[in-house]
C-alpha cells in the first residue's frame, strides 16, 4: 500500500515542476508585463527600465521562474492589477465557492448516478433500463454549456424557481441561518445542472459492472444457498459493483474542473472558474498563471487520490 | 448496448467471413435509430454547405443598424442579434464553420493519436514507456483553462491556430486507446509470421496491424466528431473560439450570455443550441452503434 503511495507521489513531483514550468512560460509569452497595466503611460521609458531591471524582468527566464517557483511556494503568487490586491488572497475569496459547488455537484451526481444505475443494471432490457438508458444517451451527448443554459433559461428566467446568478442574496449577515439557507438556494440550480450531466458515466459503468456480475459463479451459489433477491443485490453484487465507482472518483475532479469554468460563467457564480475567464478577458495573468497551475495540481492530486483508493480496494494492483 | 446474451450467426464454414467496414454498415442499417441519425446528418451536411456557397459571409456579419434584435419575420427566418444581422444566415455559416473545424481537429488528432499509438505499442519497452510518460503529463493538464490560455498567448490568432491549439491538447485519448490494441496486435501469429519473413517494422505497422484497427479507429473518431464540436462550440460560446466575424454555433449561444437576450430573445440562441444538440446527438447515435459493432457479443445481427 505505502510502496504505491511512494511511487505514485514520485511521478507526481516532476509532473507539477513541469506544469509550473509550462504554466510559466505560457504568462512569458502573453503580450505585456507586470508592469504594463501598473503605471501611467506617461512615465519616462528610461525609469521603467531601471524598474523593469529592479524587478529581474530582464533576467533569462530559468531565473524569473527560479525566484517565481520560491515566491509561489511560500504563498505569494504576485499582485491582481484588477483587484490591486495579492492573488493569494482573491484566490481565497473565490475558492470557497468553487469547493462549495463542486461538493453539492459530487454529492448530487451520487445520489442521482447509483440508484439510477442500480435499477438500470437489475432490471435490464425493461422499460425502466431503456428510459435511463436513454437519459444517459441524451446526457453524454449534451453539452454541459448548452444544458447548463437551458436549465437557467427555464428554471431560472421562465419559471423563476431559482435565483439566476449570484452565491448569495446580498445584505445578509454572514453566518446567519438565512446566509446559509440563501447559499445553498443559489448553489442547487448549477450543481443540478453539472451532476444531471455527470452522472452519466457512473451510471453506465454502475449498470454494465452490475449486469456483469450477475452472471458470475458466486451470485449462483449465493442464490442456491437461499439468500433472498434482495440480500443477493445489497450484499453481494452491490458490494463488487461499487468499489469500482468510489476508486474512481478522484478523476471525477478532472472532469468538475472543466465544467466549473462553464457552469460558473453562466450562472455568474462568483467562483475559480469564472475568476479565469474574466482574468484572462482583461490580461490579468498573475491570477491567470495562478488558477491553472492550482487546477493542475487539483487533477494531479484527483488522479493521485483515485490510484491510492484504487490500490486500497483492488489488491491486484498492489502486488505488480 | 445491454444485448450481451445475443451472439451473432455464426459464418457458413466456405463463406468469406465479413471484412471489418461491412460489419459496421451492417450495424448502422439494422440500428433504426442510427440509420435515422445518419441520413440526418447527411442532410444538414448538403444542406449547410450547399446554402453557404450562395451566402455571402461578409454580408452576413455586417452590422446593419436598422434592424436590431427583429423578430422572426418574412424577411428574416429567425429574426436578427445585437448588430442586426440574420441570425438564420449565421445559423448556416456558423454551422459549416463548427463542422469544418470538428472534422479538421479530429483528423489531426487521429493522425497523431494513431502514429504515437502504433508506435507506442508496436515497439513497447523503453519507447512505450518515454511516449506514455508524456501522454501521462498532457492527461492532467487541465485542457480547458490551457486552451484558453494559448487562445490570448498567441500574437497572430486564426482559425488554424486554433485548430493547432485544439490538437495539441486532445490527441491523447486516441493515442492510449491505439497503444492498448498495438499491445495486443503484435503478440499475435501474423505479425511474428511477418517478421520472420523479414518485413521491415514500418511495413509491419502501417500495413499489416494498422488496418486491423481501422473499425475501432473509426469509431472513436466519429465519437470524438462530437466531443470536438462540442468542446469549439463551447470555446466560441466562451468568446475563445472563432473571432466574431467567423461565427460558429457557438458564437450564436454566447449572445445568451446577455441575460436580456437569454430571457426575452430566445430565437438568437434557441435554434443554434438545439442544432449543437442534435447534431451531437446523431453523432453519437451513429458513434455508439459503430461501437457495438466492432465488440461482437453486443453486435445487433
Amino acid at each position: 500500500m505505502w510502496k504505491v503511495i511512494v511511487r505514485r507521489f514520485f511521478v507526481m513531483v516532476p509532473q507539477v515542476v513541469l506544469l509550473s514550468i509550462l504554466v510559466f512560460l505560457l504568462a512569458k509569452s502573453m503580450p505585456g508585463d507586470a508592469l504594463t497595466g501598473m503605471i501611467d503611460p506617461s512615465i519616462d521609458p528610461a525609469a521603467l527600465e531601471a524598474q523593469r531591471e529592479k524587478l529581474g524582468l530582464n533576467n533569462p527566464w530559468y531565473i524569473q521562474y527560479w525566484d517565481w517557483i520560491t515566491k509561489a511556494v511560500q504563498g505569494d503568487l504576485g499582485q491582481s492589477f484588477r483587484f490591486k490586491m495579492p492573488v493569494t488572497d482573491l484566490i481565497g475569496q473565490r475558492l470557497l465557492n468553487t469547493v462549495w459547488l463542486s461538493v453539492a455537484t459530487l454529492l448530487l451526481t451520487y445520489m442521482i448516478a447509483i440508484p439510477l444505475g442500480i435499477i438500470s443494471g437489475r432490471y435490464n432490457d425493461t422499460w425502466k433500463d431503456r428510459l435511463i438508458t436513454g437519459y444517459t444517451y441524451f446526457g453524454f451527448a449534451a453539452p454541459l454549456f448548452i444544458f447548463g443554459l437551458l436549465m437557467l433559461w427555464v428554471f431560472g428566467f421562465t419559471l423563476n424557481w431559482f435565483p439566476t446568478g449570484g452565491s448569495v442574496e446580498p445584505g445578509l449577515a454572514k453566518g446567519s441561518f438565512a446566509y446559509a439557507v440563501s447559499k445553498f438556494y443559489h448553489l442547487l440550480l448549477p450543481a443540478m445542472s453539472m451532476a444531471l450531466i455527470a452522472t452519466v458515466t457512473t451510471v453506465q459503468y454502475l449498470r454494465s459492472e452490475i449486469i456483469d456480475t450477475k452472471q458470475r459463479e458466486f451470485i449462483l451459489t449465493a442464490r442456491a444457498k437461499g439468500a433472498s433477491e434482495s440480500r443477493v443485490y445489497n450484499r453481494h453484487i452491490l458490494r463488487n459493483s461499487l468499489l469500482p465507482i468510489a476508486a474512481l472518483s478522484g478523476y471525477e475532479i478532472t472532469g468538475l474542473i472543466g465544467g466549473s469554468i462553464f457552469i460558473e460563467s453562466i450562472f455568474s457564480y462568483p467562483g475559480m472558474g469564472q475568476l479565469f475567464i474574466s482574468s484572462i478577458m482583461i490580461r490579468d495573468f498573475s491570477v491567470v498563471t495562478a488558477l491553472v497551475l492550482l487546477y493542475g495540481i487539483a487533477s494531479i492530486l484527483g488522479a493521485l487520490l483515485s490510484d491510492i483508493i484504487l490500490s486500497i480496494v483492488d489488491p491486484r494492483i498492489r502486488i505488480q | 448496448m445491454g444485448k450481451a446474451n445475443n451472439v451473432p450467426p455464426q459464418p457458413q464454414k466456405f463463406e468469406k467471413s465479413p471484412s471489418g467496414l461491412s460489419i459496421l454498415w451492417r450495424e448502422i442499417v439494422r440500428d433504426k435509430v442510427a440509420l435515422i441519425s445518419l441520413i440526418f446528418i447527411g442532410l444538414i451536411v448538403v444542406a449547410v454547405y450547399g446554402i453557404s456557397l450562395v451566402l455571402d459571409q461578409k454580408q452576413i456579419v455586417t452590422v446593419d443598424l436598422f434592424s436590431l434584435y427583429q423578430k422572426p419575420s418574412a424577411q428574416f427566418w429567425l429574426g436578427t442579434d445585437y448588430g442586426g444581422r440574420d441570425v438564420f444566415g449565421q445559423l448556416i455559416i456558423g454551422t459549416r464553420n463548427s463542422l469544418s473545424i470538428g472534422i479538421i481537429v479530429t483528423l489531426m488528432t487521429g493522425f497523431i493519436g494513431i502514429l504515437l499509438g502504433l508506435v507506442s505499442g508496436y515497439y513497447g519497452g523503453t519507447i512505450d514507456n518515454i511516449l506514455m510518460r508524456i501522454l501521462d503529463f498532457f492527461m492532467i493538464l487541465p485542457a480547458i483553462m490551457i486552451i484558453i490560455a494559448f487562445v490570448t498567448a498567441v500574437p497572430k490568432y486564426n482559425v488554424v491556430s486554433f485548430s493547432l491549439i485544439m490538437t495539441a491538447f486532445l490527441w491523447m485519448g486516441i493515442a492510449r486507446m491505439i497503444r492498448s490494441k498495438a499491445l495486443q496486435e503484435r503478440e499475435l501469429e501474423y505479425v511474428h509470421a511477418s517478421k520472420t519473413l523479414g518485413s521491415s517494422d514500418f511495413k509491419i505497422m502501417f500495413t499489416q496491424v494498422l488496418p486491423n484497427l481501422s473499425s475501432i479507429i473509426i469509431v472513436s473518431m466519429t465519437l470524438n466528431l462530437a466531443a470536438n464540436i462540442g468542446l469549439e462550440s463551447g470555446l466560441s460560446f466562451l468568446g475563445f473560439g472563432f473571432p466574431e466575424s467567423t461565427p460558429s454555433l457557438g458564437t450564436l449561444v454566447s449572445y445568451a450570455r446577455n441575460p436580456q437576450t437569454l430571457e426575452f430573445r430566445w430565437w438568437i440562441w434557441l435554434p443554434a443550441s438545439v442544432l449543437i444538440l442534435v447534431l451531437m446527438l446523431s453523432i453519437n447515435n451513429v458513434g455508439q452503434a459503430l461501437k457495438r459493432a466492432t465488440d461482437a457479443r453486443q453486435r445487433k445481427g
